[in-house]
């Protein structure tokens, strides 16, 4: 039976803060958010109109019309366009008898584009109806499209078996794969449920700081900023409540560990926020998870069941009285800038995901204003193992700096694109032959907000003392026209996913991709290559990460290849217009009745 | 040594620079003494008469004759300005941009709340400059060689901006003259 518009509502207590759970709720059960809908949700929640509508238009899978019965979401990323997904996107088209950003006339199938969803390694691949399809095929589009003729149930669409690992249990049953190709010390190594909670039972709060502060662990999602610091700061922070946030948005294109993490090591996760929750004086975990991994929430709400009930999580947690720690999860509803730890607050309570202004960081005021901590999926299962096997073990791995390991996702140009533990200090070299990449062009270093680097620097080592990076590794080979396919790419998907606050960010991205554009038509004349060097540095003006490295494609591609700009350039011209007066004109002209008079213009 | 001639014009844009011009007061007196005006609403000189030194663009381009007058400007002035918001990115008039240009000639002539009855047209003179499908900031159809930002730039700036280039010294910009948000 459908829900109506009250009872799901009603379901949150009409509570505005839970207004992302409220709208995901309805645009399920309803397939779109419609007028009638926001009416109510506003006059219910007691918030304006346009807070509700604000919320609406921000994230990208919320839709005021319908999108089909069967809604298919095509991955439009870098590496999806090299494995082919332009030739899926036509056959969509063609099944469909609709093209893409539309919904068939009988109102059957609706075709959109949207950003990485982290399947990067088992492209070309979309989501349709909350469901993934990986590693398409002109024919299993086929297949699929005959299928939803059929009225077929979508878990039925799939046309390939469940993947490896916990990906083929009973309560998960994707056709998603892991592609686990090596198995670090930390994270991927064994682990028995449970043990985490047992141990913190002998340890005090200030003990668990301190040994995260010895350890050397930084946060794992970019930043790398110092988790034991940051638990402190927490810790000190006065609330009557506190926080813990697991950020699983991983939006930046080209990583897909946390999916991976999330499949096959949930409990350790879980209890690395609990140890969190211990530690900073929380008892409550929120884990923030990205729409595009929507599949997951029956597997992780089960897991989270189970371990309510072996004690594992709930109240006095393995015994221990007073160690109350409870998780719920939050979703998201398709947005990069969520990845962003304030964004990712502020989307948690219900609104657009803009950054805050900082300070007040969130150890002060974060989510509801009370002191919060967010970290990533892989740190928190690295500080779980902390906890097991002491600060000195975890010392022993990886360089002086950057203690420890790295789940890295790699993708792109090479025979076995998967997930890498590996110990920092690896060279770039090292891991393009671990992951059989040959005549190797370039790779991408930390996704779109990272660096391009060149085989001059393939004797680069990642860690936080050389090249810094939250595990998104792409590679392009020799074949691969590097600005065409790639930095116009990810220069498009910045414009797409801006926040739309800061200036520089909602039009300079514009203005910098219109500039690579008339390089790439042949019309570029030195003063350019200047003027993009120049303007992208402005980016710095912007509030949140995001916005600041939203040039680095350009930037880093300007520095590191720059033959590839400078072959471009018309050496003989100081300035080349690509105004054309006849096509400037056409449009107005037609709709007037009148014919262009070209002459002496 | 003969004065420096300027010209100046407006295009797609309010006027609202070339009040800025004049904001600069009694000071207009000593700009007579420095340089001489051409072709420019100042002194309504319609046409260029002889070669100038620096022309000076309010407004970007918005139809075809904004089109022909600045390419005119760029043939006939040594040092081609862009002064104010209209003219570097578009301004007020490029919030069209979005629009496709049928729905905005519908809108405006035919379909608009305060179109009386009858007749309706879209203007279709032969005389009239053609619409471009969007506004377009002047420098992507001449090369423009300075650009004095503002809406307006208050005078303090355009003067300054001047004297410098007529005078050939290095422009003191204070940080709160480009800071704009």
């Amino acid at each position: 039976m459908k829900l109506s518009l009250e009872t799901i509502i009603d379901q949150y207590r009409a509570d505005p803060t839970r207004l992302m759970d409220i709208l995901l709720d309805i645009q399920s059960a309803k397939g779109r958010i419609g007028r009638t809908a926001i009416d109510l949700i506003a006059k219910k929640c007691k918030i304006s109109v346009v807070d509700v509508e604000q919320t609406v238009s921000f994230y990208h899978f919320f839709s005021t019309e319908p999108r089909g019965r069967y809604t298919v979401y095509l991955n439009n990323s870098v590496v999806a366009k090299m494995m082919g997904s332009e030739k899926i996107a036509r056959a969509f088209e063609k099944e469909a008898g609709c093209t893409f950003g539309s919904v068939s006339s009988d109102g059957l199938i609706g075709l959109f584009e949207t950003s990485c969803i982290g399947m990067n390694d088992q492209e070309p691949s979309a989501i349709i109806n909350n469901v993934v399809f990986p590693n398409l095929t002109v024919h299993s589009v086929k297949k699929i499209i005959e299928g939803m003729r059929k009225g077929k149930k979508v878990s039925e669409l799939q046309t390939v078996k469940p993947g490896d690992g916990n990906n083929g249990s009973k309560l998960l049953t994707t056709a998603i794969s892991n592609n686990i190709r090596k198995k670090g010390p930390v994270i991927f190594s064994e682990y028995k449920q449970g043990e985490v909670v047992k141990a913190l039972t002998t340890l005090t709060p200030q003990v668990i700081i301190y040994t995260m502060k010895k350890s050397g662990l930084r946060g794992r999602g970019g930043a790398g900023f110092p988790v034991g610091l940051k638990w402190e700061l927490c810790r000190k922070s006065a609330g009557d409540k506190k926080y813990i946030f697991c950020n699983a948005d991983e939006g930046e294109p080209g990583t897909f560990k946390d999916r991976v993490i999330l499949t096959e090591r949930p409990q350790l996760l879980f209890e690395g926020m609990a140890a969190a929750g211990f530690a900073v004086g929380s008892d409550q975990g929120i884990l923030y998870l990205r729409f595009e991994y929507y599949y997951l929430k029956e597997y992780l709400e089960a897991i989270l069941d189970d371990m309510r009930k072996k004690k594992l999580l709930g109240k006095n947690i393995a015994g221990r009285s007073g160690f109350n720690f409870t998780i719920r999860i939050q979703f998201g509803a398709g947005a990069y800038i969520c990845g962003e730890e304030s964004a990712l607050i502020e989307s948690a309570e219900g609104k657009r995901g803009e950054p805050r202004d900082r300070p007040p960081f969130p150890v002060n005021k974060g989510y509801l204003g009370r002191p919060t901590v967010i970290n990533n999926v892989e740190t928190l299962c690295a500080a779980a193992k902390i906890l097991l096997f002491g600060e000195d073990w975890y010392r022993s791995l990886g360089t002086p700096q950057s203690t420890g390991t790295k789940v890295l996702s790699i993708s792109g140009d090479c025979l076995y694109p998967g997930i890498y533990e590996i110990a920092w200090g690896s060279t770039i070299g090292e891991i393009l032959e671990m992951a059989g990449a040959e005549k190797v062009q370039a790779v991408l270093v930390g996704g779109p907000s990272g660096s391009f680097v060149g085989p001059a620097q393939f004797n680069r080592k990642l860690c936080y003392e050389d090249l810094a990076t939250g595990g998104s590794f792409i590679i392009f080979n020799e074949s691969r026209d590097l600005l065409k396919d790639a930095v116009l790419n990810f220069t498009e998907f910045f414009i797409e996913e801006s926040c739309g606050s800061c200036a520089p960010c909602r039009f300079m991205t514009v203005i910098l991709k219109n500039k690579l554009e008339k390089l790439l038509h042949g019309k570029g004349v030195a003063q350019d290559l200047v003027d993009l060097e120049k303007w992208s540095s402005i980016m710095q003006a912007n509030r949140c990460g995001l916005g600041q490295t939203a040039a680095n494609p350009i930037r880093t591609t300007l520095s590191n290849f720059n033959h590839l700009y400078t072959v471009l350039i018309r050496t003989n011209d100081d300035f080349v217009s690509e105004f054309d007066l006849k096509s400037a004109v056409a449009d107005s002209c037609a709709v007037a009745g009148r014919k262009p008079m070209l002459h002496g213009a | 040594m003969s004065k420096p001639v300027i010209a100046t014009a407006s295009l797609a844009g309010c006027f609202g620079c070339h009040m800025s011009i004049l904001d600069i007061d009694e000071r207009i007196l000593d700009l007579i003494e420095l340089v001489e005006f051409n072709k420019s609403p100042v002194d309504d000189i319609k046409t260029f008469t002889k070669m100038c030194d620096v022309g000076i663009i309010e407004g970007g381009c918005c139809n075809s004759e904004n089109v022909h007058v600045l390419k005119d400007f760029r043939k006939n002035c040594g040092i081609l300005v862009s002064l104010g918001e209209c003219a570097i990115m578009g301004g007020l008039p490029a919030l069209r941009n979005g629009i496709p240009i049928k729905e905005c000639l519908e809108e405006a002539y035919l379909h608009g709340p305060t179109i009386e009855k009858g007749n309706k047209i879209i203007p279709n003179d032969d005389e009239l400059p053609m619409i471009l499908d969007r506004v377009y900031p002047c420098h992507e159809i001449v090369k423009i060689d300075y650009f004095i930002p503002g809406c307006p730039p208050r005078a303090d700036l355009i003067w300054d901006a001047l004297v410098s280039l007529v005078k050939g010294t290095p422009m003191n910009l204070a940080y709160e003259t480009v800071k704009y948000d």
